[in-house]
């Protein structure tokens, strides 16, 4: 029982700190411009794809370095010349545009890279059990995981309270005016963050990518549960991302170790059913079977509850 | 007079949805029909949410869903005689269940519209289509469900088992349900949509409930979603949970969209262009998927109020008797620009043809020879270099059209 915990909370703090390199990126973009970056997730895939092909030729860690800053770039370019410009139509048209622009990139790539699945490797060096407890393993490739995605996490944290620069992006997000009207270029650091969350998308994704398998609906996987986190959390504030992934990727995990269902639950209250009932789907359910959508669940609580999530501000 | 100009619309609508048939009369084309007219039901479904409610969302397909898998229910219950009454009402019980269904999650959902609206929306997608999986008796898992619609009591002699057949019964759904998402707009709750899309604050300080008129636009909506979803039902026989989920959800925000929010006519373009290039563009390439997503993107872009909206921006100059003046302007911008956009698609093809050689717009070309390629560079750079200087000439054009002298004003 105790092996089963430790290494549910285990897997449960990878997925988290690795749903929070997404969140942390949606959450910036969406505390500066107001939109909800539905592309997000694609920029992850990219990420994966990206990382794969330079694998092939020079290897994981050059992979590694080079594919979140091609991402990057994409991603400040697609801000430059493509959301700049639907900016004038309002949020609406915003948020329909990254939903086209999700749909694009998972065509592209099954344009240039195909539909089948991706042989992406963790690279040889990180190939070895870190430790072993109760006779099972934890790979040093998610001991891995888990350093650059706390790393990261200070390394945002000191950036944006410790910095100069983090210093001008929160005053451009609360306001935008004043900042211009200092003397700095609000455009600019709207394209720099959009670059900078789109190429931590992407380095989630060279991350993610041997683990997770890569394969063209990657970003569908994983795109809806990151909104969940943004909402849950409470739409622009970091902290609350960052609480909200560990939950969410612990209940996921904890939900599909455990084998607890319906059937126990009613056992409980001394009820039971025949197994021919019309509704027996409904009294045969088990825990680890509605594990996918305990997320949704719990963001359609949260959003009646308490629309503002868990650290988000007071609605005006 | 403007009664009779509004009538003469109607019936052109409903003369061109009955002659369809007579006019191209081939099994491909009758298949076309059908899903022309399940996704102009839809899509104007949605435009009842989004375009005139103001609420984004990425669930819609649950009514859709949902108003299918009842249907093909009762088809099943009509096949065992558990129920007995004409195929001719399965949209209208697929329609109830949507309402109901919409009543349901409308109740808490409509609190807010915006953002908290559509996430709330996103979420629903996601759990139903979920669900969909795990409640096996109902949904049917993976495989889905089937009926089949030729049991049951006939309707003056005709059993439906003809494609034709459910055509002409779709297209009287449609005609009904377009109607009545017209007249939806004309009542006062139609009205008031369409204000606490504008501004929910104004809208409360002169009295209306901005959630009790949401939750009416909603509940309305999800009917017309749900007969959608029965004339689904009625057409393929069957149903499956990729009916539902967000796939099918954001195929008719594309509908919509690119028909053009807002107005009315805006998703019946869209659909029946969607659904065109949908079963004919597939023909052709297999990457039609590609060219639907930079189509979506270029109208998000370029036309942001659809192609209605661009066919209605020209209202003025058509008033003005002024729309000669742009023919020529259009023509020298356009042809290089298809052009352009043709060139392109050889390219993008030309990168992804696997055989030796690649049969496009009646020519065959070489992938494998370098001079195809150059040709087609230098023709698409300069095709584009053709667009860019000739933009001027049109915006001046454009101005010149829709300008008012001062002694009219």
């Amino acid at each position: 029982m105790l092996d089963v915990l430790i290494f549910a909370t285990l897997n449960g703090v990878v997925t988290g700190l690795l749903l929070f390199m997404l969140a942390a990126g949606l959450t910036l973009i969406f505390s500066m411009m107001g939109v909800l970056n539905f592309a997000h997730a694609s920029f992850y895939m990219l990420g994966a794809y990206c990382a794969y092909s330079i694998s092939l030729y020079l290897g994981f860690w050059v992979g590694l370095l080079v594919a979140p800053l091609l991402v990057g770039v994409l991603g400040a370019l697609i801000e430059r010349y493509g959301l700049r410009r639907v900016h004038q139509s309002g949020h609406v048209a915003e948020l329909v545009f990254t939903f086209g622009l999700a749909f694009l990139i998972e065509e592209s790539i099954q344009f240039f890279w195909g539909r089948d699945t991706k042989n992406y490797q963790s690279p040889d060096i990180l190939d070895f059990a870190l430790f072993t407890l109760f006779g099972q393993e934890f790979s040093a490739y998610r001991g891995f995981m888990i350093a650059i995605s706390v790393g990261i996490f200070i390394g945002l944290y000191f950036v944006l309270t410790r910095t100069r620069i983090g210093i001008i992006i929160q005053a451009a997000i609360t306001h935008p005016k004043t900042v211009a009207n200092l003397g700095h270029n609000v455009p600019l650091i709207f394209m720099g963050v959009f670059g900078a969350g789109t190429a931590l998308a992407g380095l989630a994704g060279v991350i993610a990518g041997p683990v997770l398998t890569t394969f063209p609906g990657m970003a569908v996987v994983l795109g809806s549960i990151v909104f969940v986190i943004v909402v849950i959390g409470g739409l622009g504030s970091l902290a609350g991302a960052f609480i909200a992934s560990l939950l969410i990727g612990l209940l996921q995990s904890y939900a599909i170790a455990s084998d607890v269902g319906m059937q126990d639950l009613l056992n409980v209250f001394g009820i039971d059913f025949p197994y021919d009932h019309p509704l027996a789907d409904l009294w045969g359910l088990t825990l680890p079977q509605i594990a996918p959508i305990l997320p949704f669940l719990l963001l359609i609580l949260v959003l009646i509850f308490r629309p503002t999530g868990l650290l988000g501000k007071r609605e005006e | 007079m403007t009664l009779l100009r509004k009538l003469s619309v109607w019936v052109a609508y409903l003369a061109a949805l009955l002659l369809l048939p007579q006019l191209f009369d081939s099994i491909l084309a009758i298949s076309v029909f059908n899903q022309m007219a399940i996704a102009i039901v839809f899509a104007l479904s949605y435009n009842m949410l989004l375009g005139q409610g103001g609420m984004l969302s990425f669930g819609h397909a649950v009514y859709f869903g949902m108003g299918g898998f009842l249907a093909v229910h009762a088809l099943l219950m009509l096949e065992t005689e558990t129920a007995h009454f004409s195929i001719i009402w399965i949209p209208l019980i697929g329609g109830l269940f949507g309402l109901l269904a919409a009543i349901f999650i409308g109740s808490f959902s409509t609190r807010k519209a915006g953002t908290v609206f559509a996430m709330i929306s996103l979420g629903i997608g996601e759990l139903i289509a979920a669900s969909s999986l795990i409640f096996v008796d109902f949904f049917g898992g993976e495989a889905g469900i089937s009926g089949d619609r030729t049991y049951g009591p006939t309707f003056f002699g005709i059993d439906f088992a003809q494609n034709v057949e459910v055509y002409y019964l779709a297209s009287g759904w449609v005609f009904i349900s377009t109607v009545f998402m017209y007249l939806f707009i004309q009542t006062p709750v139609g009205r008031m949509a369409n204000a606490v899309r504008d501004n929910p604050v104004r809208a409360e300080f002169i009295g209306y409930s901005a959630r009790h008129v949401r939750f009416i636009s909603f509940c309305a909506s999800g009917l017309f979603a749900g007969i959608a979803g029965g004339l689904f039902a009625l057409n393929y026989e069957f149903i499956t949970e990729e009916n539902l989920n967000a796939a099918t959800s954001g195929r008719v925000l594309l509908m919509a969209y690119i028909g053009g929010l807002g107005y009315f006519i805006g998703p019946i373009i869209g659909a029946v262009l969607l659904t065109l290039m949908n079963s004919l563009l597939s023909n052709y390439t297999e990457l039609w998927m590609l060219y639907l997503g930079i189509l979506f993107l270029l109208t998000v872009m370029f036309l942001p109020r659809g192609f209605a909206g661009f066919i209605m921006m020209h209202q003025l100059a058509w008033v003005r008797g002024k729309l000669r003046d742009l023919v020529v302007p259009y023509l020298m911008t356009g042809i290089p620009a298809v052009i352009f956009m043709l060139s392109l698609i050889a390219l993008i093809e030309l990168v992804h043809a696997e055989e030796a050689s690649l049969h496009i717009y009646g020519l065959t070309l070489d992938p494998a020879a370098a001079g195809t390629w150059i040709a087609l560079l230098l023709i698409a750079t300069a095709a584009l270099f053709g667009t860019r200087r000739s933009l001027p000439q049109l915006r001046a054009a454009w101005d010149t059209a829709n300008h008012i002298p001062d002694e009219e004003r």
